[in-house]
């Protein structure tokens, strides 16, 4: 189990390896498919609310319910598992290189344009458990804030939540590994020897 | 119905609700844990597996949604012929999903698709989706299927002979097909995955079918010997393909498969295919004439 605590500098993402399981702790953001179109239309959070430099992005539409009222007022994530990433696919690797983003957790994968900027620009992927959506809330300790809560809806917000020991595994590293890659190759070969087999 | 009845009706509909959303019948759990202990230690196949047992058990305990995506609301229904009025059952039905949408049991989840709105309860034209049958019985089987969009998006339909795949007219080419969906969702469809398969049938009525085929239990034999030899060989076959949890790679792609004949056209041979993910949201309910839950049906 590798550990990857805040700041989220190169030289440690550099060193993850594709197969690396790994507990993430610090600040991260979700955002998901309204985000990324108004990121990649050339939008720009303020810095001294979403500062995306060096950050981690979550693919994730969470569930969050509003506890307390004045100054005790906060934010709960109850359901908090990873969405499908290839929909942020044609926006991801922009996003990568203009902020330098130096890790896109998600699910499902992504494809060659984000694999090529996370070798490029020193970024990881990392697959969280799709449909796990306790565990990885339970690995949310708290709610940081809200951008654009009004603009994108609770689900397309960027929630910025601080998590400890959150679990995934690497599957696309900055070394030009992608398991994704890796097994579609893998399966599409298995599948053509299971066809051959299946004539006789 | 009267106003008692519906009173009644209404919790236990709510109730069959909030238990499908947050606990996995022990049929697949059964099937879950069996997958897992093929997993070879410290491989990330089992890593998955462990996180998705733990949030099995902590969605249970903590009466929370197993998913955040609570899916399509899919009802299956069998209701007396006599004493029930089938527009009044709809409306109650529709009544507790809103209901179970403000409890938080299932996510606000449902869009207009012209508009893009989203007025949060999730009734609106095709949810939740009703099939209803009345019967001569004198009870209620209310069956309640949540199938999360990201499985449901790598569902897929063929039309023999499929060129692409190499599939001809025959059985040989069903299961070349059935094959070839399991390779083309590698994990996007959040697997293990449980296949629904219908042979035949026109392009409704076999999705239909395939879905309605996720409702039989995991443990169950198919009725039919050369049916039931076609679900046992897919399922092997499939796990030969070394997709594994999540597409991490590993033994288990197929938790089950599950495959179904309806007379087809000449001119039509439709093979359909819905995927179910590993949070396998089904459940159901025996629900007496006076509206109460007397036993779950998985």
């Amino acid at each position: 189990m590798v550990v990857l605590k805040a700041p989220f500098t190169e030289e440690k993402i550099r060193a993850l390896k594709v197969g690396d399981r790994v507990e993430i702790y610090g600040l991260i953001f979700t955002a998901r498919d309204a985000v990324h179109k108004w990121l990649h239309e050339g939008n720009v959070p303020p810095k001294n609310e979403v500062d995306l430099t060096n950050s981690v992005i979550y693919h994730c539409g969470p569930v969050v319910i509003e506890k307390g009222a004045g100054a005790k007022k906060h934010y709960v994530v109850t359901a908090a598992g990873p969405t499908t990433s290839t929909r942020e696919e044609p926006y991801q690797a922009g996003i990568i290189e203009k902020y330098g983003v130096k890790a896109v957790i998600g699910k499902g994968g992504m494809g060659e344009n984000t694999r090529l900027a996370c070798q490029k620009f020193g970024c990881v992927y990392l697959h969280a458990v799709g449909g796990a959506a306790q565990v990885l809330a339970e690995a949310i300790k708290k709610v940081e804030g809200v951008y654009g809560l009004e603009k994108f809806g609770s689900p397309e917000a960027i929630w910025k939540i601080q998590v400890e020991k959150f679990p995934v595994v690497v599957t696309i590293d900055s070394h030009g590994n992608s398991l994704h890659k890796e097994i579609e190759a893998s399966s599409a070969s298995a599948l053509q020897g299971i066809y051959s087999e299946l004539k006789k | 119905m009267k106003a008692a009845l519906q009173k009644k009706f209404f919790d236990s509909l709510v109730e069959v609700i909030r238990k499908t959303s947050t606990e996995l019948p022990d049929d697949v759990v059964r099937a879950i844990e069996a997958g897992k202990s093929k997993e070879s230690e410290d491989s990330s196949a089992k890593y998955a597996m462990e996180i998705i047992t733990d949030n099995i058990g902590l969605a249970k305990k903590k009466s929370q949604p197993l998913c955040q995506d609570t899916g399509s609301i899919l009802f299956f229904i069998h209701y007396p012929a006599k004493g029930v009025d089938y527009s009044v059952m709809t409306k109650l039905i529709q009544k507790a999903v809103a209901a179970a949408t403000k409890k938080g049991y299932l996510r606000q989840n449902s869009v207009d698709s012209i508009t893009g709105k989203n007025n949060g309860t999730n009734v609106g034209p095709g949810s939740p989706t009703i099939h209803a049958e009345p019967w001569k019985k004198d009870f209620f089987d209310i069956r309640l299927m949540l199938k999360g969009g990201g499985c449901e998006n790598v569902g897929a339909q063929y039309s023999l002979p499929d060129s692409r795949v190499g599939a001809g007219r025959d059985l040989l080419g069903v299961k070349k097909c059935v094959l070839d969906a399991v390779q083309q969702a590698q994990g996007k469809g959040c697997g293990p995955g449980i296949l629904g398969v219908t042979i035949g049938g026109d392009r409704a009525t076999g999705y239909l079918n395939s879905k309605e085929q996720l409702l039989r239990k995991m443990e169950d034999e198919n009725a039919d010997p050369l049916l039931a030899k076609l679900e046992t060989e897919i399922t092997d076959e499939a796990n030969r393909l070394g997709i594994g949890p999540m597409g991490f790679g590993g033994k288990t792609t197929l938790l089950k498969t599950k495959v179904a004949a309806m007379n087809r056209l000449p001119a039509s041979f439709f093979v359909s295919v819905s995927y179910m993910c590993w949070a396998y949201r089904r459940q159901g309910a025996k629900v007496t004439a006076k509206g109460e839950i007397q036993k779950w049906l998985y």
